[in-house]
């Protein structure tokens, strides 16, 4: 409970979900170091290019620390931050542009898998697994990847069009579009009670 | 085309765009003229790529007219790279606009660097799908691009001089403008929109967050990963590099060079270390020795 929420700021929209925790009343704490992985209680890992969240994990000599902190803190990935968890892409094109994600969530993902900028768009997606509310919330997918395979392990929280675009293992839940975009704070409220209770 | 007609449509799909411009901040985004180079960009760790024909130094010093780049080009980039592709049109030319929004380009720079189509008009940029990035020089232009719909703001910088002095006069003049607007009461906003020729509710929506509504980016004339360091101390939340990489020495270690400078900017160790080892960056042209003519930020007002 006393120690901050821990924010990827490496690249990408951190700043969105900074402001949608500071509107739930909460700190964050930036990471951007090994060590600073010690200071936070979960992560989060936000919307960005995927391409470039995997090579500066590697350069700043995250990957390894962010898997085993992921073994007992929470940890949310939006976006870019889902394809981080995930543990395959799937992609027509040779060596997955050089993008290796982390391998903490049993599925299979495909990157910009609805298009370009011009193919974003807004939809709504049930929440009743996730917190049990009845209102849909308005999930922003922007150049969203696509949830292809989930594991057996692999709890799927919210669909769309009969897709999977929330996921679940344990406290490690991923989501294709970006909840920190919009005024609902349902989903970050979810994960903070994760948090809270581990 | 597909334009929307009603506000709200014409919101949600602002959102959209200003939602792809968030997910560029802190990174780079490189202007690219092959494929090679796109690739080159891409595995530094470039966040976007900017499409054009030729970086802007060799705009400068070919002359001509510079247009929107050709089709084909940009889409064997879009071919190559995974990340966004960005390409120029030139200022006020929707048709070269129109033509990028077809062939699914993710964002479009309306961009001093090319030659202006259009003396007095900008293009409006609600009626795109695809969102679109404007060259600023201050408050008032920054917020006069805005209220034509564009989701993302850069200095405009002296492209292709590698000389950092007018993207840091950008960049000092937007964030004095807005520093000056949180000082003011409610009713004197109105008479300081007159006076910069803002629209007024965008002003207004700058007062009330105390930064401008859209992401802002510098660009024009960073060179070295202290130039984007510094833009980035300076309030910037991700730097184009232009001429800087392509035109250097030893393009691929200084592109991701650039992009560690970004992660780190705050941080001098680190910055150390980046710098090190680096070959010549590019040799530039001082703008103060400039002719008035030569210059492209002038460009759009």
């Amino acid at each position: 409970m006393c120690k901050p929420i821990g924010l990827l700021t490496l690249q990408g929209d951190y700043q969105k979900h900074q402001q949608a925790f500071a509107d739930l009343g909460r700190e964050t704490f930036g990471v951007r170091r090994p060590g600073e992985l010690e200071s936070v209680s979960c992560l989060v890992i936000p919307g960005g290019e995927s391409t470039t969240l995997t090579r500066l994990v590697d350069r700043v000599g995250l990957r390894e620390p962010v898997r085993e902190f992921a073994c007992d803190h929470p940890v949310l990935g939006t976006c870019a931050g889902l394809i981080m968890l995930a543990n395959r892409l799937e992609d027509e094109r040779k060596g997955h542009f050089g993008v290796e994600p982390l391998g903490l969530l049993d599925c299979t993902v495909l990157r910009n898998g609805y298009g370009r900028q011009i193919d974003s768009f807004t939809a709504p997606v049930g929440l009743e697994s996730l917190d049990g509310s009845h209102e849909p919330f308005p999930a922003v997918f922007i150049r969203a990847p696509r949830i292809t395979r989930t594991g057996p392990e692999v709890e799927i929280i919210a669909e769309y069009e009969g897709e999977p675009v929330a996921v679940r293992r344990g406290t490690l839940l991923g989501l294709t579009f970006h909840p920190e975009l919009t005024n609902d704070l349902r989903i970050h409220k979810a994960f903070l009670e994760m948090v809270d209770r581990v | 085309m597909d334009t929307p007609r009603d506000d709200k449509k014409i919101m949600e799909l602002y959102r959209h765009k200003v939602g792809l411009a968030e997910m560029l901040k802190g990174g780079v985004i490189m202007d690219v003229t092959n494929a090679e180079q796109a690739k080159i960009a891409e595995e530094a760790g470039a966040v976007a790529v900017m499409a054009l024909e030729r970086i802007p130094s060799d705009i400068r010093k070919d002359g001509g007219i510079a247009r929107m780049s050709q089709p084909g080009m940009i889409k064997e980039i879009q071919a190559t790279v995974s990340i966004p592709v960005m390409a120029k049109v030139r200022i006020g030319h929707f048709a070269e606009a129109q033509i990028l929004q077809a062939l699914g380009v993710d964002f479009v720079d309306e961009s001093e660097v090319l030659t202006p189509a259009d003396e007095k008009n900008h293009v409006y940029k609600h009626d795109f799908k695809v969102p679109f990035v404007c060259g600023c020089r201050n408050l008032g232009e920054a917020l006069r691009r805005i209220g034509e719909g564009a989701a993302m703001m850069r200095t405009k910088g002296e492209a292709g001089s590698g000389d950092i002095v007018e993207a840091v006069r950008h960049m000092r003049e937007v964030t004095e403008g807005i520093r000056r607007l949180q000082l003011m009461r409610t009713d004197e906003l109105m008479a300081e929109a007159k006076n910069l020729g803002a629209p007024y509710h965008v002003l207004v929506q700058t007062a009330e967050l105390g930064k401008l509504p859209v992401p802002n980016f510098a660009a024009g004339g960073i060179a070295t990963p202290a130039d984007a360091a510094l833009m980035m101390q300076l309030g910037a939340e991700t730097v184009f590099v232009g001429s800087g990489i392509f035109a250097s020495e030893d393009p691929a270690p200084r592109a991701k060079a650039v992009v560690d400078a970004v992660t780190y900017f705050d941080d001098p160790a680190k910055l150390m270390e980046i710098s090190m080892k680096l070959g010549e960056a590019m040799k530039g042209r001082a703008v103060n020795e400039m002719d008035d003519k030569e210059k492209m930020a002038g460009r759009g007002w």
